[in-house]
């Protein structure tokens, strides 16, 4: 089924959105959505992670030998890995600290590598571009949503940039619950629930 | 056979690429990862030792080398005289390892003025309490030099944090090492800051 180029970026944002239609790269999504600004900036790395690395898996898809293809894949998105990682370091230090072990697991992200082979491999430049953006976009969209539930649940309140915002009010009892690890595997639950019922009509 | 060799040349030349890469933004990024590492895990303590100091105790640092091992100084300004330093050392034996302690010396009155825990992988509510509770570490404010800061327990002054002897030994083992650096060193330290009396 041939996309518009259109639909080659919207797919990512919707139909093959990753965590919730893929239901792929769930380690971050479970793990890192403890509040919006976290899921954010996680989503924000995977995002340059996925366009780097199918804008340079898709230029090199006709260097690539078949038999050593997964090799380099992993070659070009651990590179691009460790380049967000030090980056971070340099500029963002607080949220390294807050995501932690998280962002160097981008390596072994089925998104990143999973687009890279069916995707990047098999189609132009452009088209493995928009393709990176829309589903990185896509995924960083799930995050903050994701995100927004457990922290609004779990806390009352939505900090971003380090100001947190009071949604609830102080009689708000915190059902603390949601931003422990148990809670994201409900909240995850309830969302694909919600996204398949949406997605039904 | 050709199909090898190409095999062997594409992901050569990409690991080499990706080296390169890495290598360059790695060099490029050392200095300020290691400022925002200083500012963001050991900037806390530093700033709390020396709280009112005048100047800015993480740019104005000063290494020394005594034989193999090199000391990293911070100095606080205070009333326009740099009285006190601290530094970093290593408590030895933790429950979790190795607890990180920046010990602050006042230079002048040769006594302590403070400590703070930087990094630990201590048991939080019991030894994490070394970092949290701010009255364990304010034992250790105006001790003089002369003897060991000892728990209670080996016949000392400190009361140990409850349930944490271990993570509290650590930290005065830490603190008795700052000091016998500070000792063997003082003769240079003095000279190195004199250069910050302004």
């Amino acid at each position: 089924m041939a996309r518009s180029i259109v639909q080659e970026f919207t797919k990512g944002l919707w139909n093959e959105v990753p965590p919730f239609r893929l239901v792929l790269g769930l380690c971050p999504v479970l793990a890192v959505t403890k509040s919006v600004e976290n899921g954010i900036g996680m989503g924000v790395a995977t995002t340059f992670v996925l366009v780097c690395s199918n804008v340079l898996v898709s230029s090199l898809r006709k260097v690539i030998p078949a038999k050593v293809r997964i090799a380099c894949f992993i070659v070009i998105i651990a590179t691009f890995v460790t380049v967000v990682e030090l980056v971070m370091q340099a500029f963002a230090y607080p949220l390294f600290l807050k995501l932690g072990i998280f962002i160097p697991l981008i390596v072994v992200n089925c998104i990143v590598l999973g687009r890279s082979e069916a995707f990047a491999s098999k189609n132009g430049i452009f088209r493995s571009l928009l393709d990176g953006l829309g589903m990185g976009i896509g995924f960083t969209l799930s995050l903050s949503a994701l995100a927004a539930v457990r922290e609004l649940l779990g806390t009352g309140d939505l900090t971003i940039w380090e100001k947190p915002i009071q949604v609830f009010g102080p009689s708000f009892q915190p059902f603390s619950f949601m931003v422990e690890a148990p809670g994201a595997f409900v909240a995850l639950g309830l969302m694909l629930c919600v996204m398949n019922m949406v997605g039904k009509k | 056979m050709r199909e090898m060799i190409k095999m062997l040349i594409v992901l050569t030349i990409l690991a080499t690429l990706s080296g390169g890469l890495l290598a360059a933004i790695r060099d490029g990024t050392k200095e300020r990862i290691e400022n925002q590492v200083l500012e963001f895990v050991k900037g806390p303590a530093i700033r709390s030792i020396l709280e009112g100091a005048t100047n800015d105790p993480i740019v104005d640092r000063f290494q020394i080398k005594d034989g193999d091992v090199e000391y990293t100084f911070f100095v606080g300004v205070m009333d326009g005289e740099p009285s006190a330093i601290t530094l970093e050392r290593f408590g030895k034996g933790g429950y979790g390892g190795d607890v990180g302690l920046m010990v602050g010396i006042d230079t002048k009155d040769d006594k302590l003025v403070g400590v703070g825990v930087t990094t630990h992988a201590e048991t939080p509510g019991m030894g994490a309490k070394a970092k949290t509770d701010p009255s364990f570490v304010a034992q250790f404010k105006d001790l003089t030099l002369e003897d060991p800061v000892k728990v209670t327990v080996d016949g000392g002054t400190i009361n140990a944090i409850s349930g944490a002897t271990l993570t509290s030994r650590a930290v005065c083992s830490a603190t008795n090492d700052a000091v016998s650096v500070y000792k063997k060193l003082k003769p240079q330290l003095t000279e190195k800051l004199k250069e910050f009396n302004k």
